[in-house]
C-alpha cells in the first residue's frame, strides 16, 4: 500500500507562487525597459542586464555563505536589480552600480534576513547610498537620444531642477532628462495598469502617493499644467507603482497603504519644495518605509463580530 | 460592510449524479465517536444481535447524540479505532447477517408538542450533516425564556469545493427539507426561516422558490458563490445582517442556523421513525472516474465506497469532507461517519514547500473574519499569547482562506489551530 499523505486543511491552494508575482512585476518593468532603451540607448539595457545580474549573484553567494536555503529562483533579486538600474543615470560607471547592488541585496535584504525581512526596499536604499557616495556621478543625466550624436556626451538636468518649464508631452513620453528607468510615465502606467488588472499590487498605495503630489502641488506650482508636469516629473511614477507597493516594506492593510501613500507625497512635495534636493521620491518612500510597522500597529482591522476591548480592565 | 471572502474552482462534477443507494456491506465498524461533544458508550456487546435502527450506543452528556446500528447482524468486537482527531475511539463492529432486518423500535415518534419535538430528534441520532457534526438536539433545545430566535437559517450554501450532496438532497428530497423546516419552526415557534443557497446552485434555489411559494414566512436567498459562505457566522450576516458577536452563540442575535440536510433528515425521522444510519455523500476526486452521489450505511469502509464510483489509480491523498476544511484519512479502510459529506480521493497530488513570507498580505485579505494571519503567525511563531488575544485569534473559524490564497504556500491556517490550543494551554496552567 503505497502511504498516504496526511497533512492539515487546506488541501488545495492557489496557483499563486511568490516566483509568479515576481514574474509579473518583471514583465510590467518591461515596457519601461523598452522606453529606456529607445530614449537612452543600449547602454540602458547593459546596465539594467548587470544589475540583475549582480544581485543575483549576490544573493546567492550570500545566501550559500549563510547557509541557508537558495531563494534566487523567487526572482526577487532580478526584481531589485531591475528597479535599481532604472533608478541609475544610463551614464553611471558600471562599477558603481555593482556596488549599489551589493548594498540592495546582501546590506538591505539579506543582513534582516532575506525576502520579507527586509524594513526597508533594497532598490531604493542602494540608490541613496549611491546617491551620497558618487554624488556627482549621479547628478549627471544624458541628453536623450544623446547615442545617437557620436562623440560627447550631451549633458542635460531633469525637468525637476530645470529652470525652464517642460513640455508636458516630453515627460509623459520620457524624452526627458533622468534616471533609465524613470522618465518614461507611459510605459510605467502601462506596467502599473497591468500590475492592477492582474492583483498583484492594490492601486490604492499608487492613487494615494500620486493623488496627495498632485493636490500638493496645485498649491506649490500654483497651476493646474504645474501639478500635472509635478506628477509626471521625476521619480514619481516609478517610485509610486513599483516601489512605494513593495509586498515587505509597506503596510498590510488598505487603510495602513492609502496612510503610507498619502505619507510619501507629503514627503515627497515637501523635499520638492522647500529641500536642498529637487527630487524626494526615494527619500520620502524609504522614510516611510520605517513608518510601516507604526502604521501597522495602528491600522490593525477590527475583527468581524469582535467584543470592544475593556478600557481599565483588570491588570 | 462586505465579508472579506476568496473565489475557489468549483469541481462540482457530481452535481449531475442521482444519489445511489449503495448495497449493505459484509461489515460495519461504527464509531462511538460520529458527533462533537461527548462520545457515547456502547449499549451492545460482542454477540448480541441488532438490527438496522438498534441503538448500539449512548451517551448522558447533552452535547452528544445517541449511535444506531446501520445493519443487521452480530456485534463481533467492540475495539478502538484511530480516530480522525487522532485518538482511540471505541467501535463497534457489526458483521452483516444479511436479513436486512429492521428494528421493532422503528417506528413513527409521537410528536405533538416542543418537549416530545426534541425528544425525538435526541432519539434519532441528528447531528448536523454539514461536516461539524453538532448534536441537532443541543442546538434546536434552547431556553425559549431566556432567548427565543426570530430566525431559521437552513444552510445550503455549501461553499466547498467538490461536494454536492446537499445540493442532491435539495433537488431529490426538497420537500422533505420544506417539511423539516415547517416542523422547526412549529415546534420551536420560530416565526421566520431563511433559505440560503449559492448561486452556483440555480436549480436549487428555483425548487426551494417553487415549494416555499405558499409560506410567506419562509424565503429563498440567494447568496453569493464565494468562499467560506457556509460558514455559520458568515451565513448568517449573507441572510439577515446580523453579525454574531465575539464569544456568544448565533442564538443570541436569534438565529439558529441547520444544514439543509439536516432538515430533510428531521422530517424523514417524524415520518418513519428511522433513525440516522445512513447519509448521503458526494465521492469526487481526480482519480475517482464516476463522480457519485452515494446513499451510505454509517459505518461502511471508504476504501469500499469509493469502489463503486471506480478508481483509475491508487490515491496518494483520501480527504473525509470538503478540501478545505476536511481532514486527510490515514486509512483507505477508515468507517464512514455521520458527520462525512464527501470523500475525496487523489493521485498525484501537490505538497507544497511553505517559503518565506513576502508580505503581501493576501491572507489579511481573504480573512472572512477580517483577521491578520500573517500577523498571527508571527504571533504564534514567538508564542506571545497576549498578542494573539489581542489579534483576536479566537475568532478564527479555520476555513483555511488564509492558506489557500497565501503564494508563499504558507500554513496560517493550521498555526491559527495550534495558536489556540497555545492559548489554552496557557489558561489551564493559569488556572492550576
Amino acid at each position: 500500500m503505497s502511504k498516504l499523505i496526511i497533512e492539515p486543511s487546506p488541501h488545495i491552494k492557489s496557483g499563486v507562487t511568490t516566483q509568479k508575482i515576481m514574474l509579473s512585476v518583471i514583465i510590467a518593468l518591461c515596457p519601461a525597459l523598452i522606453a529606456s532603451v529607445w530614449i537612452f540607448g543600449l547602454r540602458a539595457l547593459i546596465m539594467t542586464v548587470i544589475c540583475c545580474t549582480s544581485c543575483v549573484i549576490f544573493e546567492w553567494v550570500c545566501r550559500k555563505i549563510m547557509k541557508r536555503s537558495n531563494t534566487i529562483s523567487d526572482l526577487s533579486a532580478v526584481v531589485t536589480g531591475m528597479l535599481l538600474a532604472f533608478n541609475l543615470p544610463v551614464t553611471l560607471p558600471f562599477y558603481m552600480a555593482i556596488i549599489g547592488c551589493f548594498v540592495a541585496i546582501v546590506i538591505v535584504k539579506q543582513f534582516f534576513g532575506g525576502l520579507g525581512q527586509n524594513f526597508a526596499n533594497p532598490a531604493i536604499t542602494g540608490r541613496i547610498v549611491l546617491m551620497l557616495s558618487f554624488t556627482s556621478y549621479m547628478t549627471t543625466w544624458a541628453e536623450p537620444f544623446y547615442y545617437k550624436n557620436a562623440g560627447e556626451i550631451v549633458t542635460t538636468s531633469t525637468p525637476l531642477a530645470s529652470e525652464t518649464p517642460a513640455q508636458l508631452s516630453d515627460l509623459f513620453f520620457g524624452t526627458t532628462g533622468g534616471c533609465i528607468g524613470e522618465t518614461c510615465a507611459l510605459a510605467l502606467l502601462i506596467g502599473g495598469v497591468f500590475l492592477v488588472a492582474i492583483r498583484v499590487i492594490s492601486p490604492v498605495t499608487p492613487i494615494s502617493f500620486i493623488g496627495t503630489v498632485f493636490v500638493l502641488s496645485i498649491f506649490t506650482t500654483g497651476s493646474l499644467e504645474g501639478a500635472v508636469a509635478a506628477i509626471l516629473s521625476g521619480g514619481l511614477m516609478l517610485g509610486a507603482i513599483f516601489m512605494a507597493t513593495d509586498y515587505a516594506t509597506t503596510p498590510i492593510t488598505a487603510k495602513g497603504r492609502i496612510i503610507f501613500g498619502i505619507g510619501c507625497g507629503l514627503v515627497t512635495v515637501l523635499i520638492r519644495t522647500f529641500g536642498s534636493m529637487p527630487e524626494g521620491v526615494s527619500y520620502s518612500i524609504l522614510l516611510m518605509n520605517i513608518l510601516s510597522p507604526l502604521i501597522d500597529r495602528f491600522t490593525v482591522p477590527k475583527a468581524f463580530g469582535a467584543a470592544k476591548e475593556k478600557k481599565g480592565g483588570k491588570k | 460592510m462586505l465579508l472579506h471572502q476568496v473565489k475557489l474552482p468549483h469541481h462540482k462534477a457530481s452535481a449531475e449524479s442521482s444519489t445511489v443507494s449503495l448495497p449493505l456491506p459484509e461489515k460495519v465498524v461504527i464509531s462511538m465517536a460520529q458527533h462533537l461533544g461527548a462520545p457515547c458508550t456502547p449499549t451492545v456487546k460482542v454477540g448480541d444481535k441488532v438490527k438496522i435502527g438498534d441503538v448500539i450506543g449512548s451517551s448522558e452528556a447533552a452535547m452528544s447524540a445517541p449511535v444506531h446500528s446501520s445493519i443487521s447482524g452480530e456485534v463481533t468486537g467492540i475495539i478502538d479505532v484511530l480516530h480522525i482527531s487522532g485518538r482511540n475511539m471505541q467501535s463497534v463492529v457489526i458483521e452483516n447477517d444479511g436479513l436486512e432486518q429492521i428494528s421493532d423500535s422503528v417506528k413513527p415518534p409521537k410528536v405533538e408538542n416542543r418537549e416530545q419535538f426534541l425528544a425525538a430528534v435526541r432519539a434519532s441520532g441528528s447531528i448536523g450533516l454539514g461536516g461539524a457534526g453538532f448534536p441537532t438536539s443541543l442546538k434546536l433545545g434552547f431556553d425559549p425564556k431566556e432567548k427565543q430566535p426570530d430566525y431559521l437559517i437552513i444552510n445550503g450554501a455549501e461553499c466547498e469545493p467538490y461536494i454536492t450532496s446537499d445540493y442532491r438532497c435539495f433537488i431529490e428530497e426538497g420537500e422533505d427539507i420544506l417539511e423539516g423546516i415547517l416542523l422547526m419552526l412549529k415546534y420551536l415557534s420560530i416565526p421566520k426561516c431563511i433559505i440560503g443557497i449559492e448561486k452556483n446552485k440555480p436549480l436549487a434555489i428555483e425548487k426551494m422558490t417553487k415549494l416555499c411559494e405558499k409560506h410567506d414566512n419562509i424565503t429563498v436567498k440567494a447568496l453569493k458563490s464565494s468562499y467560506p459562505q457556509g460558514a455559520e457566522k458568515t451565513l448568517i450576516f449573507s441572510t439577515t445582517g446580523r453579525v454574531v458577536k465575539e464569544g456568544t452563540l448565533p442564538l443570541t442575535s436569534g438565529c439558529i442556523v441547520v444544514n439543509s440536510s439536516t432538515a430533510a433528515f428531521i422530517a424523514q425521522y417524524i415520518k418513519t421513525g428511522m433513525p440516522l444510519v445512513r447519509r448521503r455523500i458526494t465521492v469526487d476526486g481526480n482519480i475517482v472516474k464516476k463522480p457519485s452521489n452515494f446513499l451510505v450505511p454509517v459505518g461502511m469502509s471508504i476504501g469500499e465506497i469509493v469502489y463503486y464510483a471506480e478508481l483509475s489509480d491508487r490515491p496518494d491523498r483520501i480527504i473525509l469532507g470538503g478540501p478545505m476544511m476536511g481532514a486527510c484519512a490515514f486509512d483507505p479502510d477508515y468507517p464512514l461517519s455521520k458527520t462525512n459529506n464527501a470523500v475525496l480521493m487523489f493521485a498525484d497530488s501537490p505538497v507544497y514547500e511553505p517559503s518565506a513570507c513576502i508580505r503581501c498580505g493576501r491572507c489579511v485579505n481573504a480573512c472572512s473574519m477580517n483577521l491578520l494571519p500573517t500577523e498571527l503567525e508571527h504571533a504564534f511563531d514567538a508564542r506571545d499569547a497576549k498578542e494573539l488575544e489581542k489579534l483576536k485569534v479566537n475568532l478564527c473559524v479555520n476555513c483555511g482562506a488564509c492558506s489557500y490564497v497565501c503564494p508563499a504556500k504558507r500554513n496560517l491556517a493550521e498555526k491559527n489551530q495550534l495558536a489556540k490550543a497555545f492559548l489554552r494551554e496557557q489558561a489551564n496552567k493559569k488556572g492550576k
